[in-house]
């Protein structure tokens, strides 16, 4: 008698009277779930392949379908969770690592939900952004230590190339291959009419958005896929991938199933072979060699443009910012464990990196004892969900964060978790045609724009609030925090107070 | 223009050459590093010891190095030629999609590691003398060639060739014993497998000023991937 271990759907279709057998599920749902029986005369669901994407209930015109979490599971126990059983029960089946996507879901403290934000009372009048000048724009790049003048004393130019963006958040790196070319030229316009800057991953540039290379960060991991000099010329910055905050440690693997057509020419690699990124960059075993990898690009792009380090938020972080800060670097990425990813080993995600607040808090301290947090800028995300959040990030000491999975909602994901399988039924996370055409990218960029130009107003509010009116006066303002719940600990990694203190 | 990198540092070398539209010969480069980033056209010459990440991003132009020329050679190089009278340090030709380099002594660790092909595009390296260990480690497309000349009693290779090879191929000249990785295979060339490599040996040959029929008179082998072996973690959606 064979072994037969039970793993219930997760998820159950729901489906009231009311439905008319329009078939318009079975058409939206690229997992295959909804179907017609011809016996029955009704439309009938497989519930295992269900991934609640709510893909059939945003389309559904009678409403008549319902997406529940299944009762049916393992019986209660806070140690052995259902998560942790039925990912026994998927190795055993098969002896295969488990594999998720996006950020790590486990519930892990939250630390911006932990800090709260000042307001101004009587003294140091609030301002009022709607009627009295509010300034959010920001410039990332090394600021020069002193002032420099010529014989003459006329000031000489010693400001090394800046990134200028209109308000302190920019899209992180999305690979094409990992989400669609609709959602790449989504972000890349939305990019530009809002005077920031998306990052092309390290799938390379597709030759159709060279044309908002000024608002286009490109990357070059370890693969090197798509790197060219005409691609280093192409964008406004460089940033080089050393981690990645959902899988640090790790490299990435995308089977050459997935290297079709437009993909196999922006990665500039033969269709159908793999595109290994190997875990380290094999010429990197230093701050040294990273120096040397920082300025070989500066020399291909004759000193032009910044050059970004992108590093996971691990457990010494700020001795690796540290040294980062020394490589000749513009600007450090630091990207938290909450990150998101289009796949990455589930123990990995949800285990390894630390939270990129306290990665920050620490960082920003370490540069300042050390006299070098001017040398470079400072950029984190790894789930940076809401504009209090970006508020937060800057007080604590970020020059602007990276958003990604908050943009990618906009874009209509929902956070099924399931990019790996390539279905996504939102034309994101995908390179079928079909699904991929679902995605409009002018509706996409216009809610990319309403979304940042929303989070434009609240940061605006707040700083108004606590009578800022600069962002640059609020970067590292950490007495404009407060912890809540916080051990003291966690109070002096932060580098705040308690509230009520 | 002579460019005399005596007291000079990398910069200003790496700018002068950068900006201007001749020719170049480079004199004391004494390890200067960068030279020749990006370079698209154009000759370079270097008399002496070029540094690290000589024609890195490199795309078209010849470099000649008379002298031996440290890592990263070639880095994620798209096309053009680099020449190097002498040896090299570790992993050179990083990522390199395009072109060809030729190298007359002996390459350290991680020779051609990562190199790609690309639609027209198959990069060559030629290596006179023998490598150091991880030869060909992630190849995923080009031809690495080494000629194991004049090494004595030293190995064509060190340990872990071809280790994670996906693509490509590595020829070897009499080579002996090699410790390859279980994901590649390695065969007696074929009469069509010489031929395709004959134009760059001979190159390599004429360039050096070596005798072609000493060269070709030997026996050549040739290491593949293991079709399917190429190490891969297997998962499972979770």
């Amino acid at each position: 008698m064979a072994i037969k271990s039970v793993i219930y759907p997760e998820f159950e279709v729901v489906r009231y009277d009311r439905c008319t057998r329009c078939g318009r599920c079975i058409k939206e749902c690229a997992n295959g779930v909804h179907f017609f029986s011809q016996d029955k005369k009704m439309v009938l669901s497989d519930d295992t392949k269900c991934v609640d994407c709510l893909r059939c209930i945003a389309f559904c015109p009678e409403h008549a379908i319902k997406i529940v979490k299944s009762g049916c599971t393992f019986r209660d126990n806070a140690n052995w969770r259902p998560g942790i059983v039925s990912g026994i029960i998927k190795e055993a089946n098969t002896g295969g690592v488990l594999l998720s996507s996006m950020g790590n879901p486990e519930p892990y403290p939250v630390y911006w939900d932990k800090i709260l934000i000042n307001a101004s009372q009587v003294t140091n009048p609030s301002i009022d952004p709607l009627r009295e000048p509010m300034e959010t724009r920001v410039f990332l790049g090394k600021k020069p230590d002193k002032i420099e003048r010529d014989e003459d004393g006329n000031l000489v130019d010693n400001l090394p190339p800046q990134m200028e963006l209109s308000l302190p958040v920019m899209f992180s790196a999305m690979s094409y291959g990992s989400i669609s070319y609709n959602a790449h030229s989504a972000l890349a316009q939305a990019a530009e009419e809002l005077g920031i800057f998306y990052n092309t991953g390290e799938g390379g540039l597709h030759e159709d958005f060279y044309k908002y290379g000024k608002n286009t960060i490109v990357q070059v991991a370890s693969g090197r896929f798509g790197v060219w000099r005409g691609y280093l010329e192409g964008g406004a910055a460089i940033e080089i991938k050393m981690g990645q905050g959902a899988k640090p440690g790790i490299g990435g693997h995308l089977p050459g199933a997935k290297i079709v057509g437009d993909v196999s020419r922006t990665r500039m690699i033969p269709e159908g072979t793999d595109a290994v990124s190997p875990a380290p960059h094999h010429d990197i075993y230093s701050i040294e060699d990273l120096r040397q990898l920082v300025i070989s690009l500066k020399e291909a792009t004759g000193y032009k443009k910044p050059v970004i380090v992108k590093v996971a938020s691990v457990h010494n972080i700020s001795a690796i910012a540290s040294g980062i800060a020394r490589s000749g670097a513009d600007i450090i990425a630091i990207d938290g464990f909450r990150g998101g990813t289009g796949a990455a080993p589930t123990a990995i995600r949800d285990n390894v990196g630390i939270p990129v607040e306290l990665a920050l808090a620490s960082v920003d301290q370490r540069l300042r004892d050390e006299g070098i947090r001017n040398n470079v800028s400072l950029v984190v995300g790894g789930s940076i969900r809401n504009a209090s959040d970006v508020v937060k990030a800057i007080a604590l000491g970020a020059d602007a964060v990276y958003i990604a999975t908050a943009a990618l909602i906009a874009l209509g994901c929902h956070l099924c978790r399931n990019c790996q399988s390539g279905k996504c039924c939102w034309g994101i996370a995908t390179q079928r045609p079909d699904l991929v055409e679902r995605l409009n990218p002018e509706e996409g960029k216009e809610r990319l724009v309403n979304l940042l130009s929303a989070w434009k107003g609240e940061i605006k509010e707040m700083m108004g609030g606590m009578g800022i009116n600069s962002i640059e006066a609020l970067r590292g303002n950490r007495l404009m925090l407060r912890g809540i719940g916080l051990t003291q600990k966690e109070l002096d990694i932060l580098g705040i107070t308690h509230a009520g203190e | 223009m002579i460019v005399d990198a005596q007291g000079k540092d990398y910069k200003e070398v790496d700018r002068i050459i950068r900006e201007s539209k001749e020719n170049i010969e480079v004199i004391n480069p004494s390890g200067q590093r960068f030279i020749g980033a990006a370079l698209q056209k154009r000759r370079v010459n270097v008399y002496g010891i070029a540094g690290n990440a000589l024609g890195c991003y490199m795309d078209g132009g010849l470099i000649e190095v008379f002298g031996d020329a440290q890592d990263a050679v070639g880095d994620t190089m798209n096309d053009g030629r680099i020449i190097v009278h002498g040896s090299v340090g570790d992993a050179l030709g990083y990522a390199m999609r395009g072109g060809a380099l030729f190298v007359e002594r002996n390459a350290g660790y991680r020779a051609g590691i990562h190199m790609k092909a690309y639609g027209e595009k198959s990069p060559v390296v030629v290596i006179g003398g023998r490598t150091g260990s991880f030869l060909g480690e992630y190849q995923a497309g080009g031809t690495i060639i080494v000629l194991g000349l004049e090494r004595g009693d030293m190995p064509i290779s060190g340990y872990f060739t071809g280790a994670g090879m996906y693509g490509g191929k590595i020829i070897l000249r009499n080579p002996g014993e090699v410790l390859l990785r279980p994901e590649c295979e390695m065969h007696k060339a074929e009469k069509e497998e010489i031929e395709s490599v004959k134009e760059s040996i001979g190159e390599w040959c004429s360039i050096f000023n070596r005798d072609e029929n000493m060269v070709f008179d030997a026996e050549f082998y040739v290491v593949e991937p293991r079709k399917g072996a190429a190490p891969r973690q297997s998962y499972v959606p979770n």
